[in-house]
């Protein structure tokens, strides 16, 4: 038996090409958020509602990423809002070369704030860093209070967490303090939202928020 | 089951470890898994055996560390081991953590079956 010392991170070839995406950000003042969330949590629908709202004082550009079909990328691109849309056939994660590709078909300097909108899933993209500024995870109301114990990894990981769909709260068995309660045992400094797409409440909280670019630190 | 993309960085970097030649006495590859890494060390273990089973390292397995969750009390200095995923320290109920381990997801070592050695061993 002969023994090879490695000690190398796995996913470092990703976190290499994340770095590089992070710095390129940096330089041209670009903040960017990766959006993470189950399938049907609302991100395309707070993409749309963010677009209403600060269309004209932010210079806004999205990535798309899904696993089939540009439907989301078509709802985006009718706001005005430039896009990209990755699609990853089958593939559960956007990973950091994707991003680094779809910037070529952006221009960097015509951009101040990019959405990165990932695949609809809880668990694996929360392992691959994409060169953001902070994940925002969003879960709705529909989905129940227990998802951030279901799904440590991704409440651990975002710096935000917007919950949608709070209109719905009087039909559904959610308890928000206890969603709450649930997602700060599992991160203290996360930044909450709630929000309905629907009625459009606390969306000004939150454009508010992103106007002012502060991200707690985990 | 981003596990299989995960095997299959895995499989990159031991193949840049290791030469042409050594590549079937390759026997384990020890890793290093977090509890917070948000990988399945069952399913990646599966995947790894999946892609390597038509390569030249079909004899090849993973021999993963599982690495609890462990933090320090930034305002008490309390150093303990995360519990059903609770954040917060069970001496001072602080929550300004320093986090110590559980987001590893890191490769080790890799063990060779050296034919030569096998040899000396009268094998």
């Amino acid at each position: 038996m002969s023994i090879i010392t490695i000690e190398r991170k796995v996913l470092e070839k990703n976190d290499r090409i994340a770095e590089k995406n992070r710095r390129l950000f940096s330089e041209h003042g670009v903040f960017v958020l990766n959006f993470v969330s189950s399938p049907g949590a609302g991100k395309t629908s707070i993409l749309e509602k963010t677009f209403q709202q600060l269309g004209n004082a932010m210079k806004i550009a999205v990535i798309e990423g899904d696993v089939q079909t540009d439907l989301d990328s078509r709802r985006v691109a009718s706001y005005g809002v430039p896009v990209v849309q990755i699609i990853t056939m089958g593939a559960c994660h956007l990973e950091a070369k994707f991003v680094r590709d779809a910037m070529k078909d952006l221009n960097i300097d015509e951009i101040d704030t990019l959405f990165i909108e990932n695949v609809g899933n809880l668990v694996c993209p929360s392992n691959y860093d994409l060169g953001e500024a902070a994940k925002v995870v969003v879960v709705s109301t529909t989905e129940g209070d227990d998802k951030p114990l279901k799904y440590p990894g991704m409440f651990r990981n975002s710096s935000v967490l917007i919950i949608n769909k709070i209109d719905l709260v009087p039909y559904v068995h959610c308890d928000l303090k206890l969603l709450e309660k649930n997602a700060l045992q599992i991160n203290p400094a996360l930044k909450i939202f709630e929000i309905s797409c629907f009625t459009g409440e606390g969306i000004p909280e939150w454009c508010s928020w992103l106007s002012k670019r502060e991200i707690p630190k985990v | 089951m981003h596990e299989l993309s995960i095997a299959q960085s895995i499989l990159e970097i031991v193949k840049q470890s290791v030469t042409e030649k050594q590549q079937p006495d390759v026997k384990w590859v020890r890793i290093r898994v977090g509890q917070l890494s948000g990988v399945l060390p069952d399913s990646l273990d599966f995947c790894f055996s999946a892609i390597v089973s038509e390569t030249s390292m079909s004899h090849a397995a993973l021999a993963i560390e599982q690495v609890p969750t462990v933090s320090r009390c930034r305002k008490c200095g309390h150093r303990f081991q995360v519990e059903d995923m609770a954040f917060f320290c069970p001496m001072c109920q602080g929550t300004d953590l320093e986090l110590i381990s559980g987001k590893e997801l890191e490769i080790l070592e890799i063990e060779l079956d050296d034919k030569e050695n096998k040899k000396d061993n009268g094998l």
